[in-house]
Formats: structure tokens, C-alpha cells, sequence
């Protein structure tokens, strides 16, 4: 059937009437209607006679309606063409863009985090995920076993996953592949999958670092540690930039330079750290926790002049390159806790030089002022104050020295209240140290005003209150820099100058005491550093648990190096260690060990020069105390060279 | 006055000529430059790939430089394959500057 015929079988009346006319004579032009004739024909066989019109037809009328009827045409069609041009033009442009403008997103790597050096220790880098569009690839599952295979999956598993979500056009296939590996199996031509570029963020040091770095979570975001404090520093903000692609979604021209956003890369940090010492600091710790079968601790070490801390390290730690599979999920957050800044420790006897801080600036204690402490008990109100020996009638350098709770606990009695706590809160007791680290505890230390004699009593000696170990370290940094607080802070050159809190000479004069401490017959001789002096304060105190104290011990010790002109602080806090005799989980057994062995190997990476040189021979056990000379150290012969080479070799 | 309006005539045609020359040969130009943009934008893309590729690198360069440089493998390498022993007092000079 042809196109004319086609047309033409709509109006089979009218081909009737064509083929009856020739037998009639044809009407009167004009006189034809087409009404009764089609009336006519639809009633079958031959037409009656069509009547002559009567009257003439109004040409005029009939040309003015088929105008009009060309006119309302025409006005459609520009009506028409004024909608799609004008009125609607957004709309079809924004639907014709769709089909082939394209947002492409420019990512923003996360900022790198490095150690003081610029060693990395965290780094973004570029990870591949591979996603698949479930309704394509369902429609090739003849292929499914071969993507299985390539991503390492159950094919039967994989192919049940797709079959379930055929309604929904995008399922996570594999995250955080190695690019390489993501390209080889987009290489196979799999309908419906594709890769998307991701950043994983990636720790070196793994759980050396842990702690302090805190991780990111799935999607790159801060969620621990110096991570979530700095998120917003750290954190790039991804670009984007619209193109037009081609047939093969390729990009092949810029759709609008305008609409562009420039991606914001995150801001490297350099953190105060030193990857080195931490490194050292961790080996230390955990060697002494297994050495003594502890439980868990931590090790703080802070540039004394300026507030940085060089390495912070706690135990247990986790991987955070990984989800931990080894760590039960239940123990998982005691593992992730950063406990030398959220964790609060009873001090013990590291305590005792704040105490005498306060009794020499009260100005009724002078360091060799006396005080009784036999016979090694005190009983005062209701409480009686045990010593772990009789040492009979002490100076005040001999309370630290052989760290009297009696001594100090009558000292302490000396003082007011008001004076002790100010003293304490002076330290940092009892507040959040500043640092910036998230979660951090101010520790516990009550308001004078709540203080009775027996309280009193046990804070001159460092129970009934607790501090976190970087507290401690604060504190002692403070006593090492002549009395000035500095403001912890993890930032390379975020230190402060500090503030004044006690007077240069009763700061000198409490670190000449702690010096007494490090000395082969005192309670620390194990803190020795060989070619330095070193001075710090060992502490041992019970748990408390459920309001009472039970017979688990914290071990620590706070000192610093070198004595005569100090520059590293370490705060050493173990807890747990078992032993049957309190000789073997106290400080001076557990943590000073530990104290030695950081700060020999911290010494030597920041090239400290020693000062110390002439009173350690090979292989000895350290200074010996009774040389100590009267501060400031006795000058060197020479003022170039202080010890001499004594070996004959060359 | 004739010759006036012929020369007009003329010139008018000129000018015509000239606008049309003028109007293909932007087009031409518009053809030219658009698959100029399109050839460097290309380019660009390319090189920026190239960049971004070579920062990772970097990256990932670095982070191995750290890993070798590791303290405790330099400090086992020089104490059990070189032999050296951190020097006691007795061999240890302090110069001061």
C-alpha cells in the first residue's frame, strides 16, 4: 500500500463520490457542499441529484476564516518558537548540559603530618574503590565469576549481592584498593564497573604513633588524636570543574572556566614530635612493662624550655592502618586511649616536690631546716603516715632524697591549706594543661576550702589527688626552667614563653634536691644517665579502686636531664607491675630504668652536650652523688674541652 | 551626481565584500581556536594528571626514604654489620663553641 493510498483509505466516501461524478453532470463550480454530498456518499450507492445552491457563497468569509485559521497556525508555531527559545531556553539548555556537561570532582588531598625533622608521620595517598552498578552488571552475569576472581571474592556470594540490589545502581565492590591493582581489573571490561579515587590515610609508624595522631575514619575525616583536633586545618576541600565530554565520556573541553572551583589542598602540620625519641620512648616503655609484667603505661618527654613534647607513648596501642582483628572489641577503646593525657594517676611521692615548693616559699622551710621523722610513722588526727623505713631526723633535701611521707606529710601540716593548693594549682594540678589534645583531663584536685588536716596531709605527699602524666611532666619542666610553666603543645614552635609561678632560687633550690635522688644510695640510682647529671623524683602509689586502694601499684618517675642546664623532661608512669615484695613495682625500680634508657638515647639524638663527662668511667653505675658539684657546675679546665681523651687509641 | 552614485554603488559593494570576507574568516578563527581550546585543554588535563601522579610519587618516595632511614635499622646495621660501639667518657671530647 502506498503512502497516497494510505492516505486515502481513511476517506473511502469521498473516493466513492470521485468515481460517481463523471456520470453526472458537473455542478455549478461553487455549487458543490460538502456536506449533504458526504452525508450522501456514507449512505451508500449513487448520490441523489445534488440541488443547485441557492444563493452565492460568501468567498470573503470563507478566504477570512481559512486565514484565520493560518494566522491562529502561524501565531502557534512563533508562540511556539518564542517558548522553546526564549521562555523555556534555561530549562532545555540545563537539559541539553545534562547530556553532556559533566561536574568532574578535583580531589584535596588531606595534609601530611610530619615529625619536628620532617619525617611523614601521616600521609595520605591515592586509593582506588571499585563500585559496580548492580542493574548493568546484572544483565552480564555470565561475567561475575571473572570479577570475582579478580577482586578476590566468593563468585557465588558476589553474584547473590548483585542479584539482590538489580534495582539499584550503585554498590561498593572493593574499598581502598592499591590503584595499580584497581586499574588491572577495570582492564577486564566489565560492564556496570568502575573505580573512583579515594584517599586513604596511611601511619608509618603505626602504633608508635598512634596515640598522639589518633586516625581518620573511612571517608578521611579526623576521628582521634591530633587527626580530630586538627581536622579542619588538615583537611582539603575538593574542587570541581564542568566539561563537556564526548561520546566516550572522555573530557574535551572546559564547559565554563567561571563555574570552576579550585580545590583547596589541606595544610601540612609539623608537630613537635621527634620521631626518633618516640621510637626510643616506646621500645623503653614496653621493655619495662615486660620486664616487670606491668599492665599498661605511658612515657611523656617535653622540651623543658619551651613547652614542646618530643614523644609521647602509651601502652597498650593499636595498629591504625588496620581494623585491629587482634584486639578484642571490647578492650579496643582502652587500647586506642591516649592515657597520658586522659588518664589521671595518684602521683605518690612525685608529689613531694611541689610540697616543698610551697614550704620553701612560705619561708618557714630552708632546704637543710630539720624535720623528725622517727620513728618512720606519724599519727596525726586519725590517720597514721607510714614510712618505708625509719630514716630518723632528715633535712628537707632529705625528704626527697629518701622521699619521707612522714617528712612531708608534717611539712605540708606546717602550711595552710590556701598556700599548699595554691602551690598545686600554681603547677597546673587541676586543670587541662592547654595542649589542645582532645579529651584531655584536667586530673582531681579539690578546692582548698574542702581540704581536712588528714587530706592535707596525704596531698603533701601525692595521694588524694591524681594528674595526668603530662601534667606531671608540666610540672617538672616548670622546676627545670627555673620556675617558669610552659603550655604543652604538640606543634613544632607552638611553645609559649611561659609564666613565672615560684622564684628562680626556690626553683634551683628544689632541683638541686632532686639531684640527691639519682645516686646509688637513694631511691632512684637506676634513673643514672651516663655523662649527664640528672635530677627527678620517684613515685609509687596504690589504685584506687571502687573508693578503696587495692594491691596494684603505678610506678613513676619524673626527671629531667642534664641537671645543670636542663633541656628534656620525662614523665614515666607504669602501672600494674607485679611483684611480691614493694620493692619490685616501686618507682624507682619500675619507671626509672625506663627514665635512663629514654633520655641516654634522646640526649645523643639532639646532640645535648654532656656535663657530666669526668665523673662516669666505662661501664660504672653513674654519677656518684657525693661528687656533685655545687651549682652551677664547677668550669672545665679548659674552657674549650671539658674531659679529657684518656684512651690511647687514635 | 551619476558617477557619484555608481562610485557609492561601489564602494558599497566593497564594503559588503569586506564584511563577509571579515564574517567567514571569524568563523574560520572560531573554528580554529575552539579545537585549539579543546586540544590544550586536553594537554592540560593531561599534565595535570601527570602532576598529581608524580606528587603521590613523591609521596610515596618519601615515606620509603623514612622507612629505610629508620633509626633502629641504621642503629643494628652499624652496630652488628659495621661493628661501631657508642663511645664511652673515657673516649668522648666536649667541645664547647
Amino acid at each position: 500500500m502506498t503512502r497516497r493510498e494510505l492516505f486515502q483509505f481513511d476517506l473511502p466516501g469521498l473516493r466513492a463520490q470521485r468515481d460517481a461524478q463523471p456520470a453526472k453532470a458537473a455542478p455549478a463550480r461553487g455549487a458543490r457542499r460538502w456536506f449533504p454530498i458526504q452525508l450522501n456518499a456514507f449512505a451508500g450507492g449513487d448520490a441523489p441529484k445534488v440541488k443547485p445552491r441557492q444563493g452565492t457563497v460568501n468567498l470573503k468569509r470563507r478566504l477570512a476564516v481559512v486565514l484565520m485559521i493560518l494566522a491562529l497556525a502561524a501565531t502557534a508555531l512563533i508562540v511556539r518558537a518564542i517558548d522553546l527559545q526564549w521562555v523555556s531556553k534555561d530549562f532545555y539548555l540545563d537539559q541539553g548540559d545534562q547530556r553532556y556537561v559533566r561536574d568532574l570532582k578535583i580531589d584535596a588531598p588531606r595534609g601530611t603530618i610530619f615529625d619536628r625533622n620532617g619525617n611523614p608521620l601521616a600521609v595520605s595517598t591515592p586509593v582506588a574503590t571499585i563500585w559496580a552498578d548492580p542493574s548493568t552488571l546484572v544483565q552480564h552475569a555470565e561475567r561475575i565469576p571473572e570479577l570475582a576472581r579478580a577482586l578476590n571474592l566468593d563468585a557465588n556470594a558476589l553474584s547473590q549481592k548483585i542479584t539482590q540490589k538489580a534495582d539499584k545502581q550503585f554498590v561498593y565492590l572493593a574499598r581502598h584498593l592499591n590503584p595499580d591493582a584497581a586499574d588491572a581489573i577495570l582492564k577486564l571490561g566489565i560492564p556496570g564497573v568502575d573505580k573512583q579515587p579515594e584517599f586513604r590515610r596511611f601511619y608509618p609508624n603505626g602504633e608508635v604513633t598512634a596515640h598522639i595522631l589518633g586516625k581518620t575514619n573511612v571517608d578521611d575525616v579526623g576521628s582521634e588524636g591530633l587527626e580530630l583536633a586538627f581536622n579542619e586545618y588538615l583537611a582539603g576541600k575538593p574542587g570541581s570543574k564542568s566539561v563537556i565530554r564526548d561520546l566516550h565520556n572522555r573530557a574535551i573541553e572546559s564547559y565554563d572556566v567561571d563555574l570552576d572551583v579550585p580545590p583547596k589542598p589541606g595544610r601540612d602540620l609539623t608537630l613537635s614530635i621527634d620521631k626518633n625519641i618516640q621510637y626510643l620512648a616506646y621500645r623503653e616503655l614496653m621493655a619495662a612493662i615486660k620486664d616487670h609484667k606491668a599492665a599498661y603505661g605511658s612515657i611523656v618527654v617535653m622540651d623543658v624550655t619551651n613547652g614542646e613534647i618530643l614523644a609521647m607513648v602509651n601502652q597498650p596501642s593499636f595498629n591504625p592502618n588496620s581494623q585491629n582483628p587482634n584486639i578484642p572489641a571490647k578492650d579496643l577503646l582502652d587500647h586506642m586511649r591516649n592515657r597520658a593525657a586522659t588518664d589521671v594517676v595518684e602521683p605518690g611521692s612525685v608529689a613531694k616536690a611541689i610540697t616543698i615548693s610551697a614550704a620553701l616559699e612560705s619561708g618557714k622551710w630552708k632546704p637543710d631546716s630539720r624535720v623528725d621523722t622517727n620513728p618512720g610513722t606519724w599519727q596525726h588526727y586519725d590517720h597514721v603516715v607510714h614510712d618505708h623505713r625509719n630514716v630518723g631526723v632528715l633535712t628537707v633535701t632529705g625528704v626527697i632524697t629518701h622521699s619521707s611521707n612522714v617528712g612531708a606529710a608534717k611539712i605540708g601540716a606546717s602550711l595552710s591549706r590556701d598556700q599548699m593548693w595554691d602551690m598545686f594549682h600554681r603547677f597546673g594540678f587541676g586543670e587541662t594543661t592547654g595542649s589542645g589534645f582532645t579529651g584531655e583531663s584536667p586530673g582531681n584536685l579539690r578546692i582548698a576550702k574542702l581540704w581536712g588536716p588528714v587530706e592535707q596531709d596525704t596531698i603533701s605527699y601525692g595521694y588524694g589527688f591524681s594528674v595526668t602524666p603530662l601534667q606531671l611532666a608540666r610540672a617538672y619542666a616548670a622546676i627545670a626552667d627555673g620556675g617558669v610553666l610552659h603550655t604543652p603543645t604538640f606543634v613544632k614552635g607552638g611553645g609559649d614563653e611561659g609564666k613565672r609561678i615560684i622564684d628562680k632560687k626556690i626553683a634551683d633550690e628544689v632541683l638541686a634536691m632532686l639531684r640527691t635522688v639519682i645516686a646509688p644510695d637513694s631511691t632512684a640510682p637506676k634513673a643514672a644517665v651516663p655523662n649527664y647529671f640528672a635530677a627527678g623524683k620517684t613515685g609509687t602509689s596504690h589504685i584506687a579502686h571502687n573508693g578503696g586502694y587495692r594491691n596494684v601499684y603505678n610506678s613513676v618517675f619524673v626527671g629531667f636531664v642534664p641537671a645543670t642546664n636542663p633541656r628534656l623532661v620525662a614523665a614515666i608512669v607504669i602501672s600494674g607491675a607485679t611483684g611480691t615484695d614493694i620493692v619490685q613495682y616501686m618507682g624507682g625500680t619500675v619507671a626509672a630504668p625506663a627514665f635512663s634508657g629514654v633520655m641516654q638515647g634522646a640526649l645523643r639524638l639532639l646532640d645535648v652536650p654532656p656535663d657530666n663527662v669526668k665523673n662516669w668511667y666505662a661501664g660504672g653505675p653513674g654519677p656518684d652523688p657525693l661528687a656533685l658539684p655545687k651549682l652551677p657546675p664547677e668550669p672545665a679546665v679548659d674552657p674549650n674541652v671539658v674531659g679529657e681523651i684518656e684512651s690511647a687509641d687514635p | 551626481m551619476a558617477t557619484l552614485r555608481g562610485t557609492a554603488r561601489v564602494i558599497g559593494y566593497c564594503i559588503l565584500l569586506a564584511l563577509l570576507a571579515g564574517v567567514i574568516g571569524c568563523a574560520f578563527g572560531v573554528v580554529y581556536t575552539r579545537q585549539e581550546s579543546r586540544r590544550l585543554f586536553t594537554e592540560y588535563n593531561e599534565l595535570t594528571k601527570e602532576r598529581d601522579h608524580l606528587n603521590y610519587e613523591f609521596g610515596r618516595l618519601e615515606l620509603e626514604r623514612a622507612t629505610k632511614a629508620e633509626i633502629n635499622g641504621i642503629e643494628k646495621a652499624a652496630r652488628e654489620s659495621l661493628g661501631m660501639i657508642s663511645p664511652n667518657s673515657a673516649n668522648t671530647v666536649v667541645i664547647r663553641r
